[in-house]
């Protein structure tokens, strides 16, 4: 199932997210070797992780990480306009219908297209229910033509140094049924929004 | 006409301070027809801030009883950012269901929206509508003003940054090169396609230049955008 769970709730699914941190330590420094730190527990963490961000996360039935996206809003503190003004033109991405969506992961063995066919769904449903317009996302060349072939690209906003891509999301452009037949899935069951109003705990988010 | 953002947007450019944000806020009312809006934020220097309609004796026992402690409200929407129907709370626990009584008692009706800001450098802040009506009258109200109250939650929230800081306007009120020749380009009549063309970039990316810019100035659209953009003297038509 989809789970949207903020970093400040992911303590009460610990597998789902040590699985998380551990597979994108995989993806993003194993196999295309970004430059991201990743700490003594093998966990492939930054600084907006520490910003409580929503997490989009494919869940398997053993309770897994299958796969995930992390969504924050464009009105805080975002990588794009952080660390790759020169990547958007200039121009610092601020609106409330538009979020950033980073750390695209796969984990290590799972079908890529299905999965990443899934978070889409994911994604969009989240869109739709928070009445987003865009997203502007950072991702890894690899998956332009996964995106593609899923029906819901991204238009490239710029090929970036060190294999890096920015590219923009149109909540308006969705193809749901192609997404759901490449997702295997049917219907809207999947999607669990059960966390989203649920309080989070008494330790505190600092946003620096 | 204008529509309820514009002269929204219109009365709060002309505040200048926190007396006229307050009383902006109880323009809303009347505006949108609903019985209580608040916004609440903490600055930067951990100091709380509010302009909201409740009764200012609920207010003070509500703080007095440091009732953030347990407003579902609160703990549901605490350094989030989607917005939220109070419906989609937890109220099931003992203490929320006492909270929820006496909020009612006091006035505050049994119908909310929240909308969580997540601001410059993190900042935090909540903006709420609040009604009393069935379930059905108020689906149909969030339903027909959400992309309104979004907008104007985090209008508010810019605002009272800006009063705060002391300056008219704040740093990201600087547009870029790209936005600029944006807004000039529909300024000067031309399609989003043909304005996408002339600048070399898709119309999705337009878009988002303009999406950008519009709330980088607070303005309710994208006409009202240029309009804006002009009287600043940040576009040449």
């Amino acid at each position: 199932m989809i789970r949207f769970l903020y970093g400040d709730r992911l303590h009460c699914a610990p597998l789902l997210r040590d699985t998380m941190f551990r597979d994108r330590a995989a993806q993003f420094s194993g196999r295309l070797k970004w430059a991201v730190q990743v700490d003594e527990q093998g966990f492939e963490r930054d600084e907006y992780d520490n910003m409580n961000p929503l997490y989009v996360i494919w869940q398997q039935p053993d309770g897994r990480h299958g796969g995930s996206l992390r969504f924050l809003p464009t009105t805080g503190p975002v990588m794009v306009n952080d660390h790759f003004p020169d990547l958007t033109g200039g121009v610092a991405i601020t609106s409330p219908h538009i979020w950033e969506c980073t750390r695209f992961c796969i984990a290590p063995g799972a079908p890529s297209r299905r999965i990443a066919a899934r978070l889409l769904l994911g994604a969009a449903a989240l869109g739709k229910r928070f009445h987003l317009r865009h997203a502007v996302g950072v991702f890894d060349p690899a998956m332009e033509r996964i995106y593609r072939s899923l029906g819901w690209e991204p238009v490239l906003q710029s090929r970036g140094r060190a294999g890096i891509h920015i590219g923009l999301w149109s909540f308006a452009d969705i193809d749901t049924a192609t997404l759901q037949r490449r997702a295997a899935l049917q219907g809207n069951g999947f999607l669990c929004w059960d966390d989203l109003g649920m309080a989070a705990p008494a330790r505190e988010y600092i946003c620096a | 006409m204008q529509s309820r953002i514009e002269k929204f947007v219109e009365k709060l450019q002309q505040a200048e301070t926190l007396d006229d944000l307050q009383a902006v806020v109880e323009h809303l009312r009347a505006l949108y027809q609903a019985d209580h809006f608040i916004y609440h934020s903490v600055n930067h220097a951990g100091e709380p801030y509010a302009a909201l309609t409740y009764d200012l004796k609920w207010v003070d026992h509500y703080l007095a009883q440091d009732y953030a402690r347990i407003d579902p409200v609160v703990l549901g929407c605490y350094q989030r950012f989607h917005p939220v129907d109070w419906k989609q709370l937890d109220w099931s626990g003992k203490a929320a269901r006492g909270f929820l009584k006496e909020a009612l008692d006091a006035g505050v009706g049994n119908q909310g929206f929240s909308i969580p800001i997540r601001g410059p450098k993190g900042q935090f802040a909540l903006f709420t509508v609040n009604h009393k009506c069935s379930d059905e009258q108020w689906a149909r109200f969030t339903r027909a003003h959400v992309h309104d109250l979004i907008l104007i939650a985090h209008y508010i929230n810019k605002k009272a940054l800006e009063i705060e800081a002391g300056s008219d306007i704040l740093p990201d009120a600087t547009l870029s090169p790209r936005e600029t020749d944006a807004l000039t380009l529909i300024g000067l009549g031309l399609s989003r396609a043909q304005a996408a063309e002339r600048l070399k970039i898709s119309e999705h990316t337009l878009r988002v230049y303009i999406e950008s810019a519009r709330f980088k100035l607070g303005a309710a659209n994208a006409t009202h955008a240029v309009a804006l953009a002009l009287a600043r003297g940040k576009i040449v038509l």
